[in-house]
């Protein structure tokens, strides 16, 4: 049974009702690693957000349903749901520098999240965090935890922030663009590092992102989104094989590949664009009249 | 070729900040440590490096956004390296810039057609309405799109409206710093071919930065590989894929993530 199973899932703005998600439904067993794929404006960050229960105030869940481990996070209270998913999920934010609070040392922005969720003590929690930035290969961990964010690196704080969504075991983690911010050499040390903890840890990944190299690197299914509806969930073997949905393919063809020197750039054309849109037009009009 | 830049031994060091005491001088810290290259008219050169490399400050010593600290820049055979600002006015409009995010380099306040025409008022171009208008064709953006705002353009077409602005005093040259790294690959793919386009079009010289060899590929015939301030190759487009001699350049090539699951990352 997967860990988290979404059905159906609905969002839309508050007030105008302009809908975000559109009937997305989408699974993560135990120690799998999703792609959320799509464009900007697809709503895959939108999905990762849901389901870590961190929507924007202007977002409503207008209907499905989110299951954490079997449980309709919609049905509980807002305490209840916080603690829940407190306890076993984590976030890999997409910006290291903006993640980590600049006027506070690395040690209590990793150790808090032990402390307040595991209810550990501080000692125990420190002595944690020393051996979590130790495997992310940080070396002198201990002057590392001493330090403010912006004596470290780009690629130091985005390691940091990895080993912090680690740090209290959680079953679950979304990672947001974790590298989008990060130049090529890095982002491949990162990803590197990511499946390398994940495969470790056997936590269950919900990456997402817009670049289908990344996703070919470290995912094992995917998602591929486009205004907020799902276009193909197909493992990552069989997609880039070739891909089902004409959209999925348009978009793996505007993907550089730098091995390829007769590859044309080609933008996702627009007569694909207008099938898609066409597509999700219908699928609203089932909803109106259904 | 006729030359268009030439740079000797271009050094240009910074004040650290992060380290500057509470009083007198922060300590400098060399950024561009010795590069030399000359740019033809009509080429297009690829920039590449990662964070820190000096890619950015090389680009901004380029079009002198920047004062180098030794060495020379020579742009159509006047030495811009020392130049005041008076000296630089008439050459400005001969070089210009795109930046990387269209979003923080658009006043949000000005409608796009504001945008185009300024710097055609600040070097007192007549018929500014009608080079606008020729600047939004070129770019592909419709004429009407001159009365909107950059809120509400998405981020492809925000861009276009960056280079319709670098392009709109018919320049020389033109530098374009990670212009693509914040699009989608649709919006990338589009942008690149509107600049190959225009390149071709407008006879442009084009120095594009990247981090992101991929993208190099298809634009620029030649590019120079940077590494902690110095060029560590300086090769054909085609060789340098098809036979990269610096280990950077490779380590490069081989952090690119291929679409592709067989591609193994050692």
């Amino acid at each position: 049974m997967s860990f988290l199973q979404v059905n159906g899932l609905k969002a839309r703005l508050k007030g105008v009702g302009h809908p975000l998600l559109r009937d997305v439904s989408l699974s993560v067993a135990a120690g799998e690693v999703r792609g959320l794929v799509g464009e900007s404006g697809a709503g895959k960050s939108m999905i990762g957000k849901a389901v870590l229960g961190i929507l924007p105030r202007a977002v409503e869940i207008s209907g499905g349903e989110i299951l954490l481990d079997g449980a309709d996070l919609q049905r509980l209270s807002a305490r209840e749901r916080r603690v829940r998913i407190g306890a076993s999920c984590a976030l890999i934010p997409q910006d290291p520098l903006t993640a980590l609070n600049p006027s506070r040392r690395i040690a209590p922005q990793i150790t808090d999240r032990l402390v307040d969720i595991l209810g550990w003590n501080r000692a125990r929690a420190l002595s944690r965090a020393r051996d979590l930035l130790a495997e992310v290969h940080i070396p002198d961990p201990d002057r590392v935890l001493r330090a403010y964010p912006h004596e470290l690196s780009g690629g130091m704080r985005q390691r940091i922030l990895i080993a912090s969504a680690f740090a209290a075991e959680p079953k679950l983690i979304v990672a947001d663009e974790p590298t989008t911010a990060l130049d090529v050499t890095v982002q491949k040390q990162v990803l590197k590092l990511i499946a390398e903890m994940q495969a470790r840890h056997g936590t269950a990944l919900l990456f997402v992102t817009h670049d289908l190299g990344v996703v070919s690197k470290v995912c094992d299914r995917l998602t591929v989104l486009y205004g907020g509806m799902v276009v193909e969930d197909t493992d990552v073997r069989s997609f880039f094989a070739g891909p089902a949905h004409a959209y999925s393919r348009a978009l793996l063809a505007a993907t550089p590949k730098y091995t390829d020197p007769d590859a044309s750039l080609t933008p996702v054309p627009e007569a694909v664009i207008r099938a898609v849109q066409a597509e999700v037009a219908a699928a609203d009009r089932r909803v109106a009249h259904g | 070729m006729d030359e268009l830049y030439r740079v000797e031994d271009l050094h240009l060091s910074l004040p650290d900040l992060n380290r500057k005491p509470v009083f007198g001088a922060a300590p400098r810290i060399d950024i561009l440590k010795g590069i030399s290259f000359t740019l033809g008219r009509g080429e297009v050169l690829g920039v590449v490096g990662g964070s820190g490399s000096g890619k950015s400050t090389l680009g901004r010593a380029m079009v002198r956004l920047l004062e180098p600290t030794g060495g020379r820049v020579v742009f159509d055979g006047t030495d811009i390296t020392h130049l005041d600002e008076a000296g630089l006015r008439p050459l400005r409009r001969r070089f210009q810039m795109i930046f990387q995010d269209p979003m923080s380099s658009l006043n949000p306040r000005h409608r796009v057609g504001q945008i185009v025409a300024a710097p055609l008022r600040l070097h007192g171009v007549s018929d500014v309405p009608g080079r606008v208008a020729e600047a939004l064709d070129h770019v592909g953006l419709p004429r009407g799109f001159a009365d909107r705002y950059p809120h509400e353009l998405s981020g492809g077409q925000r861009q276009r409206v960056g280079i319709a602005r670098a392009i709109a005093l018919r320049p020389d040259f033109i530098l374009a710093d990670e212009i693509v790294s914040g699009l989608d690959v649709s919006s990338q793919a589009q942008v690149l071919n509107l600049l190959e386009t225009l390149v071709k079009e407008l006879g442009l010289t084009l120095a594009f930065i990247s981090h992101d060899l991929s993208v190099i590929r298809r634009l620029c015939s030649r590019v120079l590989v940077l590494y902690q301030g110095r060029v560590v190759e300086e090769a054909a487009t085609d060789r340098l894929f098809a036979a990269p001699q610096a280990a950077y350049t490779r380590e490069l090539l081989d952090a690119i993530p291929l679409p592709d699951p067989d591609q193994v990352w050692a």
